[in-house]
């Protein structure tokens, strides 16, 4: 058997393994590029209470999680008591009402609880560009040099908090 | 095969139509600028809506399409070219984001692949179809 | 209880695959007829049965048989007739029964035009397609049974994809899947050669009108689902290199390959393991298409909730049927003979060239395609690759092969000669670079990419013309009329679809080079005056369809005062799934399409509208018709009517 004709067969069983590789992928998740990197800087208004600012220079020194959601957004719902129950073991939690009608927004944590210890108002989105938010919910996790260390792309769930966030946060924390 | 295509862009228009009912500050501030707008439809069309993943920026009603697509006017307006329109995006969401694969050592063999592919393809027909002829005279000469 | 009856069709028919596969493959060794003799009726019988399937499930959407679980996600009582049959292949399950019903009526087609072959190979033919039914139907009755039910049944169906409610819906998903389902016939003549040890002239002269008639079908399927495309998606696009458009691509690419070796196979007995080598790719291609379509590994597909079940199912079949043929392949390709010389510059090396070319391509398109993957399998990142990249690579490939297909048909079987071409084909290069520099100067721009485009198209069209000029001339006497009769449907097929495809390069540079689109605002009763027509908005009308309800935009568009068209664009509501759709309106004439879309009504009055000009967009699809056409008169040469052989 002349090596040459095997060749078609290597080929595809190369294609196969890649294939079988793809199927324990999600094509649609979307790793960002800003996990390492400076979280961006915004100051914004506090949902709320517009007269205060949320700024996250004043997070300097603080390892905490960035929560972006929504009143319109169906998974938010979804994740929303998990995060009450976080607030409760003291997770530094902060959100970041994205593209919201202020008064929707706070209707949702006046039924639901809130698990906020400060929201922030985006409701142009155009921090939401700066963090490359492309669906809510999205969850940042940033120590406290300001890095992004991890980034939770839809509802965080109750495995990736117990097996992703809290040994980062004990981690950074340490 | 396109049909299923098509459903993808049933669930993306379902899901823009809905947040269409709550957010109604997602609106294209079209520019007064044909240049502009012009620059913004070129640049767009390779770019990837992020929501509606199988459509272009330039194609996409969904609001977070909508929104970059104002923001991509603001830094025309600002002055910035293409490219640095485009590395600001990728900044954002990786290079996902664009159509457009960068050529970088992961996508050499994309891009350089095919070409070579042709090469060797051509170099491999001319080698086999001389050798051939070669066997077939070798076939003929002792009869 | 129809839909029972239809399930156990189902399960018969496996039962009847699986004698089908079996029993004429356990006949090769000692050649034993008796068990050839089963392959014609088992193939008969288990079509029949899945075909009976098949009309039972669409019974089941006539009769809304909201028990079936299957109808009641992919239908609804108030669906037009039409959509409500059609929606049969509208969702997984349904589509999936859908493809082994066209896999029966190809076996069908096979028992009965096919009758003249060998015995002995027709049967291992019918017993390799029977294998391929086998998987299939497996994979339908464990992971995607259509015929489930649920209990209570609910009071109506969730309603077609309002997208797929189009006539589009009815005629391009049967094309398509003939086509794609019809190089299994190929690849069946294949793999019944290599078992049999006979690749010959014979064999290729038999595969050729079966792979001709496969490649027809997805030629128009594609054309046919790129049309629906441009006016039902809104935006005017026509091809988006989308993962699932190129899934059903890359086997029409590896099929137009075939059919060119096939022709040097025909003709010199050669080639024959590279031949029977992409006889295999075209219909391994058309399985991958399959598998990625289903699995959701790729950005294209379903969004959510794809059963890994699924994937990993069509995945193992694809090893054992591909790798299967690749390890027979392997075996007894090497002990192919050479066949008969021809020399370095001839028709048949200008054919392979040609092959060369058109498999790198699908090599492009595929690398293009599963690239994201393999990035993200080795955990480099995600990237994207779309229009921008496949626009360069893939037609910086194809131009040399484009120039070839100028350059084959003049050239001489056997043995060609350099200079004797070029003396032929000067004038038609002359004539070519003319218009091409002709045909931008009145529409008022060139651009490199128009020039090479218009280049390309007029070449291959003079070449066509040389042809003809070249072939009357070799003809001594009689008039011409009577030259024109000798030249053979074959010949004649070959020409029209190269000129199908110069038009289809016409309608592609054009469009690219000259499109010209216009977002613009108006009220009602407001003329703009766009590109030289004049647009009159008359205002909106609601209208009622049979399931959804629409406002209707009323356009006049005139040209200096001669009235051109009435458009009317609607923005449709289709209550049962809640989805609003954009319905485009378009002019249609030869030289160009005025195509205008509603957008958003506005808060302060009025509507924002897209209007696109599309300069000979319809030049593309007729293009693929004459491809068609071409594959079709080829197909009714002589030379493959089938004579009784042993």
């Amino acid at each position: 058997m002349k090596l040459k004709f095997l060749l078609p067969l290597v080929l595809f069983f190369v294609l196969v393994g890649f294939l079988l590789k793809g199927l324990f992928l999600d094509p649609r998740e979307v790793p960002s590029p800003l996990i390492g990197k400076p979280a961006p800087a915004f100051e914004a208004p506090v949902l709320g209470d517009p007269s205060k600012t949320f700024s996250t220079a004043d997070m300097k020194g603080k390892v905490w999680l960035l929560n972006t959601w929504a009143s319109w957004c169906v998974a938010c719902r979804e994740e929303h008591p998990l995060l009450v129950e976080m607030l409760a073991h003291d997770i530094p939690l902060y959100g970041l009402a994205y593209k919201d009608v202020e008064q929707d927004a706070l209707d949702v944590l006046d039924k639901m609880g809130n698990p906020y210890i400060i929201t922030a108002n985006d409701a142009d989105g155009t921090i939401g560009i700066d963090y490359g938010v492309y669906g809510v919910p999205e969850t940042y996790v940033i120590d406290k040099a300001g890095i992004i260390r991890y980034k939770q792309i839809g509802p965080i769930t109750p495995e990736s908090l117990r097996n992703i966030i809290l040994p980062l946060l004990k981690e950074l924390d340490a | 095969m396109i049909v299923l295509r098509h459903i993808v862009i049933v669930l993306t228009l379902f899901v823009s139509a809905f947040s269409f009912t709550t957010t109604s500050f997602a609106q294209d501030q079209v520019s007064d600028s044909p240049a502009v707008e012009a620059r913004l439809k070129k640049l767009s069309t390779e770019l990837r809506c992020l929501v509606c993943q199988n459509s272009t920026l330039a194609d996409s009603d969904a609001p977070l399409a909508q929104d970059l697509r104002n923001e991509i006017r603001k830094l025309i307006e600002g002055g910035k070219t293409d490219e640095e329109v485009v590395a600001y995006l990728v900044a954002r969401y990786g290079d996902f984001v664009t159509f457009r694969p960068p050529v970088n050592a992961a996508t050499a063999l994309l891009w350089f692949g095919p070409f070579l592919m042709l090469v060797i393809g051509l170099i491999t027909l001319m080698i086999v179809l001389k050798k051939r002829a070669k066997l077939i005279a070798a076939e003929e000469t002792p009869t | 209880m129809m839909p029972d009856i239809g399930h156990y069709a189902l399960i018969l028919a496996l039962v009847v695959a699986v004698l089908q596969g079996v029993l004429p493959l356990a006949g090769l060794p000692k050649n034993n007829e008796k068990l050839f003799a089963f392959a014609t009726p088992m193939a008969r019988i288990q079509s029949l049965l899945v075909i009976l399937s098949f009309i039972i499930l669409d019974y089941a959407f006539y009769a809304n048989d909201f028990t079936v679980y299957y109808v009641a996600t992919t239908s609804n009582s108030n669906l037009p007739l039409m959509f409500r049959l059609a929606a049969i292949w509208g969702g997984h399950e349904g589509s999936m029964l859908f493809w082994v019903a066209i896999l029966a009526v190809w076996t069908l087609a096979v028992t009965f035009f096919a009758k003249e072959l060998p015995l002995r190979f027709r049967s291992s033919l019918l017993a390799v397609m029977g294998l391929v039914s086998v998987g299939f139907i497996l994979f339908i009755l464990f992971t995607s049974n259509p015929f489930e039910r649920i209990f209570p049944a609910p009071f109506d169906g969730r309603d077609l994809n309002p997208l797929l409610q189009d006539p589009g819906m009815v005629f391009h998903p049967p094309l398509l899947y003939m086509g794609y389902v019809g190089f299994s016939v190929a690849f069946a003549f294949a793999i019944a050669a290599l078992l049999d040890g006979r690749l010959d002239v014979t064999w290729a002269r038999w595969t050729r009108p079966w792979t001709t008639a496969a490649w027809v079908f997805l030629t128009l399927g594609i054309a046919l689902g790129s049309r629906w495309a441009y006016y039902e998606l809104g935006w005017g696009g026509w091809w988006f290199w989308d993962a699932v458009e190129n899934a059903s691509f890359m086997p029409w690419l590896i099929g137009t390959a075939l059919i060119h070796s096939l022709a040097v196979t025909e003709k010199r007995n050669a080639f024959k393991a590279w031949t029977v080598l992409l006889a295999i790719c075209a219909f391994s291609l058309s399985l991958l298409g399959t598998f990625l379509v289903r699995s959701g590994v790729l950005t294209s597909v379903h969004a959510f909730a794809t059963d890994p079940s699924r994937g990993l199912f069509i995945l193992l079949f694809l090893v054992i049927v591909i790798g299967g043929a690749l390890i027979l392949f392997a075996m007894r390709a090497p002990s192919v003979g050479l066949g008969e010389k021809f020399d370095l510059v001839s028709r048949e090396s200008l054919l392979l060239t040609n092959n060369v070319v058109l498999f790198t391509a699908t090599g492009a398109v595929l690398l293009g395609t599963l690239y994201p993957l393999l990035i993200d399998a080795m955990n480099m990142g995600k990237i994207s690759v779309g229009p921008p990249y496949f626009d360069t690579v893939f037609v910086a490939i194809m131009v040399p092969g484009i120039f070839l297909m100028g350059v084959g048909p003049i050239a001489n079987w056997k043995k060609a000669s350099i200079p004797d071409m070029a003396s032929k084909l000067k004038w038609a290069l002359g004539v070519s670079v003319i218009s091409a520099l002709l045909v931008p100067s009145m529409m008022g721009r060139l651009s490199p990419m128009i020039f090479v485009g218009l280049l390309m198209a007029f070449w291959v069209m003079s070449s066509v013309f040389t042809s003809i000029k070249m072939r009357l001339g070799a003809i001594p006497s009689g008039t011409l009329k009577q030259k024109l009769k000798t030249f053979g449907p074959a010949y004649n097929g070959m020409l029209l679809a190269h000129f199908g495809l110069a038009i289809f390069i016409v309608g592609v540079t054009m469009v690219k080079g000259y499109e010209r689109e216009h977002d613009i605002t108006m009220q009602s009763g407001e003329t703009k005056v766009i590109n030289g027509y004049d647009f009159k908005f008359e205002g909106i009308l609601p209208i009622r369809g049979p399931n959804y309800v629409a406002k209707q935009g009323q356009f006049y568009v005139s040209k200096e005062g001669k009235p051109v068209a009435l458009l009317t664009p609607e923005k449709r509501l289709y209550p049962v799934q809640g989805a609003v759709m954009t319905e485009a309106s378009i002019s249609i004439n030869p030289v160009r399409d005025i195509y205008i879309s509603l957008g958003e009504e506005l808060e302060e009055g009025g509507w924002s509208i897209r209007v696109y000009f599309k300069p000979f967009v319809q030049w593309i699809w007729l293009g693929c018709v004459f491809m068609g056409m071409g594959g079709i008169l080829t197909m009714t040469d002589k030379r493959y009517r089938l004579k009784k052989s042993t």
